[in-house]
């Protein structure tokens, strides 16, 4: 593999663009593999680039059913925060926000991580005090972050309307090193660094079952024939229920649809992001200028990638409250993903009745910030076979043992 | 946009009139019962690819909650019922059949 280098720009310039190679190979299967991912998300390829860059496994395949990245990770509007209450989820998101600050040194490839701040707006007393708790959690947990009024909010963004008619800003929580990302350039960037290390990614390979004898997977069966394996990572996002039925067990998790929307593109107007958690709406503004918004989740289970417009209306009210001036704003695309809740809105990173079979999920409405963390805690238990700090705390049988990550109280719309 | 019938009222609701519930039809287990069990009735969830059984509420009518057979691949729906029906009733099952030959019923 090649590396990408301003030298190899000006290289490129004078041979007309014609030595760049493919950043990942498209094999064709193989009889067997030591460990598959199925899911080439950035959880599954994240899984797979630290089982081969921090536990020396490389006979790999990560398997998609559609594109790599197509899935969640490349419909999701990019917040990355690590403000959490919660002990076990300022841990994962806190390692993956830092790795997120090293992704393009580390991978050779332009992540555009870019930490803008990330601002959560405080409009009722409840969230006030919610939002200073966390303040107080975060100091302790090492994360930086700082409840600020109404003045400072108005200070970091200036068109916002703090005297909202409905929910005036009373304050807000504000990370300095949160921000954004691109998100097919996490996939990418960790597709090509995995096929650079030898591993097999293969798209439009969908699996169709699980196969397994005395309690362990002995691979799976695909579109493109069967696959053999030692270990197997289910990372499918809101497909995770259908996986987890092939594989013959059930998940505390639900399937609904998440949507998003972009602006046209307008002058620089706002250089961090700004989450309203009470009107349900945050937005941020793209490099090309686009306005980028979204919401709430639908709350009835559903497969197919488009979301009730009601969410939609429900979404650009509330930001058009906030936010006036982009009431005469045109919106150019709007899409879904199928995102996968838990009851407790945390994620799932476990063993499961199969021995040999790990899955990675859960992560519902804000998994994109969480990839590299993610990636780091479920490649340790894949290689180990059991859980590492970062992962413990997340098992399936927290359900059983009434030890929930409840995020959901500290953030009604938890991107 | 999603539009269910309230089997009470008649009314074809649209989704902004309805409060979604979850799924339908869970066997409810508590004090006595296995810790399997409990967490089995309070979390797992079947939440299939295609035909789903789930509880609405009319929440900007009548305020009752009533259930509905759905697809959720292709969001069709397959009528409503009462909410009292212990299982879904004859001619839902029925409708269903008719549109999904390969149904294996509820699991
Ligand atoms: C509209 C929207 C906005 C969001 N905004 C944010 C945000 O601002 N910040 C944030 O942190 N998170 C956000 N998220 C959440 C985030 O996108 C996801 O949590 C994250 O991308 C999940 O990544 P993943 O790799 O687990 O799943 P995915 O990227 O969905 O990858 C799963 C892959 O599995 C494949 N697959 C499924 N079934 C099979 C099968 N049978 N065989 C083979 N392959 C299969 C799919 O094709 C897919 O590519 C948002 C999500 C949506 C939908
Ligand atoms: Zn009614």
């Amino acid at each position: 593999m090649r590396r990408y280098s301003a030298f190899a720009i000006a290289r490129e310039a004078l041979r007309h663009h014609q030595g760049w190679e493919r950043a990942w190979r498209s094999p064709e299967p193989k009889k067997r593999y030591k460990v598959i991912v199925i899911g080439a998300g950035g959880h599954g390829l994240a899984t797979a680039y630290y089982l081969g860059k921090n536990h020396g496994i490389r006979d790999i395949a990560v398997l998609d059913k559609g594109w790599l990245g197509g899935g969640n990770t490349g419909r999701n509007t990019t917040i990355i925060r690590s403000n959490y209450l919660q002990d076990p989820s300022a841990a994962i998101y806190e390692k993956a926000r830092s790795l997120y600050e090293t992704f393009s040194l580390d991978l050779n490839y332009n992540g555009m991580f870019s930490p803008r701040g990330v601002l959560m707006l405080a409009q009722t007393h409840h969230e006030v005090r919610g939002y200073q708790r966390t303040a107080h959690a975060n100091a302790l947990q090492g994360v930086e972050t700082e409840f600020v009024g109404p003045e400072r909010v108005k200070e970091i963004v200036p068109i916002i309307n703090i005297e909202g008619p409905r929910y005036p800003v009373l304050g807000g929580l504000w990370q300095p090193r949160g921000g954004t990302a691109r998100h097919d350039a996490i996939a990418w960037g960790y597709a090509r660094a995995c096929s650079g290390m030898g591993m097999d990614i293969i798209q439009k390979c969908a699996v169709t079952g699980v196969r397994s004898e005395g309690g362990k997977v002995t691979g799976v069966t695909t579109t493109r024939g069967d696959i053999d394996c030692e270990k197997l990572a289910i990372v499918v996002a809101g497909h995770s229920g259908h996986l987890a039925d092939m594989a013959g067990f059930r998940l505390p998790i639900e399937s609904v649809a998440l949507q998003a929307l972009v602006s046209e593109p307008i002058k620089p107007c706002m250089d961090c992001v700004v989450m309203a958690n009470t009107v349900h709406g945050y937005m941020s503004q793209s490099d090309k200028g686009e306005m980028v918004i979204g919401g709430g989740a639908d709350g009835h289970n559903n497969y197919t990638q488009r979301g009730s417009f009601l969410h939609v209306e429900e979404t650009v009210r509330a930001l058009v409250e906030t936010f006036p001036m982009i009431s005469r704003l045109k919106m150019l695309r709007q899409w879904g993903g199928i995102v996968d809740m838990t009851g407790d809105r945390s994620p799932i990173l476990s063993k499961t009745p199969l021995g040999n079979c790990f899955i990675n999920c859960g992560w519902g409405t804000g998994g994109f910030k969480a990839i590299p963390g993610s990636g780091w805690a479920m490649a340790e238990l894949v290689a180990k076979g059991e859980p590492g700090p970062l992962a413990a705390e997340f098992g399936l049988d927290r359900f059983r043992e009434g030890r929930f990550i409840d995020e959901s109280v500290a953030a009604g719309v938890a991107h | 946009m999603l539009i269910l019938t309230c089997p009470y009222c008649g009314i074809r609701c649209d989704e902004t009139e309805l409060a979604p519930g979850g799924e339908a039809h869970l066997k409810r287990f508590g004090p006595g019962s296995t810790d399997e069990a409990f967490e089995a009735y309070l979390f797992e969830r079947e939440n299939p690819m295609g035909v789903h059984f789930e509880r609405w509420r009319h929440a900007y009518g009548c305020g009752r909650w009533f259930l509905a057979a759905r697809d959720t691949v292709t969001l069709e729906v397959f009528g409503t019922y009462k909410a009292q029906m212990p299982e879904p009733p004859e001619e839902i099952v029925a409708a269903i059949r008719a549109r999904r030959p390969e149904w294996e019923g509820r699991a």
